[in-house]
C-alpha cells in the first residue's frame, strides 16, 4: 500500500464507523420518511446521528441539515441566505475552497455583488480591508473558512463574526477542514451558517452537513419533499448518515489525542524539511491545524515531483484534490502574494490519525533523494 | 414484519453490498487524486457509469452523477431553465408528478416561469395530444415521469419524445421507477434529460444521475458550484461506494429484469385475486399497462388511518413516502378522480426482488382480515349493506 499523506482530499473510513453502517446497509432498511416500522427506525438512526454531528461543532440537533457533502452544504448556504433576499452584497474569504467561490460568483448574475476578502503573506484575513468593506453597507453574508485546506491556516472566525454581525451581515464558516482536527463551536463563534463534511473526519463520503442558526432565514435549494425542515428535499441517505454520526463521536472523544500525534508528525515533517535546501514552508508564522503543512522546494515543478513520489509509493497533493490536473497554481497561494512560479512549485502534505513517524521518515527520505537530483531530471 | 413498500425504497442486493464494501473498508482515495489511491477509485466511478449507461443504452459521457432524484429532477429543471434564459419561459408537466418535480415547478412559479400541470385520464395516463397541445412556441421544457410512482402506470414517453423531438421541445423524464423495471432504448428513444435512481433498485441511498444527452447536445446549468466535477454540471466529492453500488444495482438489473419482472407481475396479480375476495375494492392505475411491482387499491368502507393502524405487520404506504409523512390524501389518486375518502382509503404494494410467495399470502390476509373488521364496526357500511 502506498504511504498516504493526503487526508486533507479524503480519509480513510474508520473501520468502527463501517461496523455502524453496516446493519443499515444490509439490515433493517427503510425510508425514514414512511411511517412504518422499518421507516421509524431509520428515523431514529437519522435524529441520533443528527445529535452526534451537532455535539462535534457545538450546535443543536435541531440546527443541523443533511447535504451531499461539504460542497453542497457551502452552496445552500450562500444561496439559501440570498435566495429571498433582495440583491445586495456577499464577501467570501479569497482562499476559501472553490465551491465557496464558485457558488458566490455564481450569485453575481442575480444582480449581487461579489468580492473576495483579502489576506496577507501568511495567509490571514486582512482585518482592515474587511472593516473597509464592511463599512459600506449593505452587506448579505460574510463566508470564511475556519481552516484553510491547503495551508491549514486558521481564521479567527468568531472575530469575523463579530465584525460581520455589527455591520448587520450573517457568518458562515466553512469547517470541513476544522472539523475532526481543531475544535469547532457553532455557538461560541456565534456564527450564523457552518459548513462540514463526513469524509474529511473518517467518516463516509457522500453526506456532509450545514449548521443554521433558527433564525437564519434559508431559501431552499434542493425542491421536492418535507425532508430536513422543507430545506433540503429527498430520501435521507440512512447509512452514510449513520456513519458520519459514528465518525463524528469518535472525533469528538479522540479529538485531542488526534491533535497531538499529527502535530508530532507534523512538527517531524517540517524539521526534516528544514535540513533540504531551498525549501519554502507556507504560511509558517500563522497558527494552522496540525495536521498540514504546505511547501515548495524552489526550482522544481510541483506536479513533476508528485509524479515521482506517486511512483516512489507517497500519495500527496499540490493542493485541492478538486483542482489536480490543472496546471494551474493554487489560488491560495495566489491569494497570499506568493509568486507563480514558487506557488507552482507547491506540495501539500496533509496528515491522518493512521499516519506513522516511520511513514513520515520514509517520506522525508524519498523527498530528499528526489531534492538532491537536479530539478531538470525531474522531468514530467 | 412483510416488507411491501419497494417503491419507498428497496433493501441492497447483497451483491451489491459486496461491491460497495471493499470501498468503504480498504479504498479510500479520492476519485479527483491524481495518485495510486485515487486512480482506482476514479477507475470505479468510470466502469460504474458505464454499468448505469449500458442499462438505458445510453453512452458513459451523457451519466452525470447526483445524490440522488430529486437532485437529478432539481438539476434537469432548473438547470435546463437557466442554461436557456428565456424571457417568459413556460414548462409543461402533470399533477401527479413527483413531489420534487412539483415542488421544483411550483418554487419555479414564483420566479415567474408559467407551468401548465396536465390532468391525467382515470387510469393514470398523460394523453401525448395533451402534451402538444399545452405546448406553445415559449415552452423551453416538457417534464414527465415515465412511469408513476403510486399506481405504476406506464406513459407513452416513446410517443411523446418523438413529437417533442420534431418540434424542438427539450424533453425531461423522470424514470426513476422505470429503470431496471422495463425496458429503457435512449438511443431509439430522444429523451434529452431523464433522471435515475439507486435506491429504488436494490443499490444505495445518496446516489442517482442524470443523463443528459449528447447528440442533439442537451444543456444544463450547474444548480451545485465548485470545481469541475462531472463535466462542469455537478461539483463536489464524489461518494465511490455509492456509485459502484448503483452501477452494481444496474449491472443486475440489466441481466434480471425480465425474469424479475415477470416473478413480481405474477405476484402481484396473485395478490390482487387474494384481495378480491373483498367486495368493494378499486384497483388504480392502468391494469393493461403498468409496471409489474406496483398495486394500488382503494377500499370502500374504511377509514385510511385506521387501516393502516390496523396493519402493523405490513410494511407499506398509502401512497409516496414523501407525501405520508404529511397524512393527506394522495394527491396523485385524487387528480384521477377518486374523492378525498377513497383516495385516503388506499393502500400502495409495492414489490422487490426480494418478495416471495409467503409475504404476498400474509399481506393478503392480513388486509382481508382488517377491511373486513373495520366494516365490521363502521355503521355507515353495515347501513348500507
Amino acid at each position: 500500500m502506498p504511504v498516504y499523506l493526503d487526508n486533507n482530499a479524503t480519509t480513510r473510513l474508520d473501520p468502527r464507523v463501517v461496523e455502524a453502517m453496516l446493519p443499515y446497509l444490509s439490515g433493517p432498511y427503510g425510508n425514514p420518511s414512511s411511517l412504518h416500522r422499518f421507516g421509524r427506525a431509520a428515523r431514529d438512526a437519522v435524529e441520533t446521528a443528527r445529535a452526534q454531528v451537532a455535539a462535534l461543532i457545538n450546535a443543536q440537533p435541531g440546527e443541523i441539515i443533511w447535504t451531499s457533502g461539504g460542497t453542497e452544504a457551502n452552496n445552500l448556504a450562500l444561496k439559501g441566505v440570498t435566495g429571498n433576499h433582495s440583491a445586495s452584497r456577499v464577501l467570501y474569504g479569497v482562499t476559501d475552497h472553490p465551491c465557496v467561490m464558485e457558488a458566490a460568483e455564481a450569485l453575481k448574475a442575480r444582480g449581487w455583488g461579489v468580492e473576495p476578502i483579502a489576506v496577507d503573506h501568511d495567509g490571514i484575513v486582512k482585518f482592515d480591508e474587511l472593516d473597509r468593506q464592511l463599512k459600506r453597507r449593505p452587506v448579505r453574508l460574510v463566508s470564511v473558512m475556519r481552516a484553510n485546506n491547503e495551508t491549514g491556516v486558521i481564521q479567527d472566525v468568531k472575530r469575523i463574526a463579530a465584525m460581520a454581525h455589527a455591520a448587520n451581515a450573517l457568518m458562515h464558516v466553512d469547517a470541513v477542514q476544522a472539523a475532526g482536527k481543531i475544535p469547532v463551536d457553532f455557538a461560541g463563534w456565534d456564527c450564523d451558517l457552518l459548513s462540514v463534511s463526513s469524509h474529511k473526519i473518517n467518516g463516509p463520503k457522500g453526506i456532509g452537513a450545514l449548521a443554521v442558526g433558527s433564525h437564519v432565514e434559508l431559501a431552499a435549494q434542493m425542491h421536492g419533499g418535507p425532508q430536513e425542515r422543507g430545506v433540503r428535499g429527498g430520501t435521507e441517505n440512512v447509512p452514510a448518515i449513520v456513519g458520519f454520526g459514528a465518525a463524528a463521536e469518535i472525533a469528538m472523544n479522540e479529538l485531542a489525542t488526534r491533535a497531538t500525534h499529527m502535530r508530532k508528525l507534523r512538527d517531524r515533517v517540517e524539521a526534516g524539511l528544514r535540513e533540504l535546501p531551498g525549501i519554502e514552508v507556507f504560511a509558517q508564522r500563522s497558527e494552522r491545524v496540525p495536521n498540514t503543512v504546505q511547501f515548495a522546494l524552489h526550482g522544481y515543478d510541483g506536479e513533476a515531483l508528485l509524479m515521482q513520489l506517486d511512483r516512489k509509493g507517497f500519495a500527496v497533493s499540490s493542493g485541492s484534490a478538486c483542482a489536480s490536473g490543472k496546471g494551474e497554481p493554487s489560488h491560495v497561494l495566489i491569494g497570499m502574494g506568493i509568486d507563480r512560479d514558487t506557488a507552482k512549485g507547491a506540495i501539500r502534505v496533509s496528515l491522518g490519525k493512521d499516519n506513522t513517524e516511520a511513514e513520515v521518515d520514509q517520506f522525508l527520505a524519498a523527498l530528499g533523494s528526489l531534492a538532491r537530483q537536479p530539478a531538470m531530471a525531474i522531468a514530467k | 414484519m412483510i416488507y411491501l413498500d419497494n417503491a419507498a425504497t428497496t433493501a441492497l442486493d447483497p451483491r451489491v453490498l459486496d461491491a460497495m464494501l471493499p470501498w468503504l473498508r480498504t479504498q479510500y482515495g479520492n476519485p479527483s487524486s491524481d495518485h495510486a489511491l485515487g486512480r482506482p477509485a476514479r477507475e470505479a466511478v468510470e466502469k460504474a457509469r458505464a454499468q448505469v449507461a449500458t442499462l438505458i443504452n445510453a453512452t458513459p459521457e451523457e451519466i452525470i452523477w447526483t445524490s440522488g432524484a430529486t437532485e437529478a429532477n432539481n438539476l434537469a429543471i432548473k438547470g435546463a431553465l437557466e442554461f436557456r434564459a428565456l424571457k417568459n419561459p413556460h414548462i409543461v408537466t402533470s399533477r401527479i408528478e413527483h413531489r420534487s418535480v412539483l415542488d421544483t415547478c411550483r418554487y419555479l412559479e414564483t420566479r415567474g416561469v408559467r407551468v401548465t400541470y396536465l390532468k391525467p385520464d382515470s387510469l393514470g395516463r398523460i394523453a401525448p395530444a395533451d402534451v402538444l397541445a399545452a405546448a406553445v412556441p415559449d415552452t423551453a421544457l416538457v417534464s414527465l415521469m415515465w412511469v408513476q410512482n403510486e399506481i405504476g402506470t406506464i406513459n407513452e414517453v416513446e410517443q411523446i419524445a418523438s413529437a417533442l423531438r420534431e418540434r424542438g421541445i427539450l424533453f425531461h423524464v423522470d424514470a426513476v421507477q422505470a429503470a431496471g423495471k422495463i425496458p429503457i432504448d435512449l438511443a431509439r428513444t430522444p429523451i434529452d434529460l431523464l433522471t435515475l435512481s439507486a435506491h429504488k433498485l436494490h443499490g444505495p441511498k445518496g446516489i442517482g444521475a442524470l443523463f443528459v444527452r449528447k447528440k442533439p447536445r442537451a444543456r444544463v446549468a450547474p444548480q451545485m458550484h465548485g470545481s469541475g466535477h462531472e463535466l462542469g454540471m455537478r461539483a463536489g466529492t464524489l461518494p465511490t461506494h455509492q456509485i459502484v453500488g448503483m452501477g452494481e444495482a444496474y449491472r443486475i438489473a440489466r441481466s434480471e429484469m425480465m425474469a424479475d419482472a415477470d416473478r413480481t407481475g405474477g405476484l402481484r396479480e396473485e395478490l390482487w385475486e387474494r384481495l378480491q375476495q373483498l367486495p368493494k375494492i378499486h384497483r388504480n392505475g392502468d391494469p393493461h399497462n403498468s409496471v409489474s411491482h406496483i398495486l394500488s387499491v382503494s377500499f370502500e368502507g374504511v377509514e385510511g388511518e385506521s387501516l393502516r393502524a390496523m396493519l402493523p405487520g405490513v410494511a407499506l404506504s398509502s401512497g409516496s413516502a414523501c407525501s405520508s409523512a404529511t397524512r393527506e390524501p394522495s394527491y396523485v389518486l385524487r387528480a384521477l378522480g377518486r374523492d378525498d375518502e377513497l383516495a385516503g382509503a388506499s393502500l400502495r404494494f409495492s414489490l422487490g426482488r426480494f418478495t416471495d410467495e409467503a409475504h404476498i399470502r400474509g399481506a393478503a390476509t392480513q388486509v382481508v382480515e382488517a377491511v373486513e373488521r373495520l366494516r365490521q364496526l363502521s355503521p355507515l357500511w353495515q347501513r348500507a349493506a
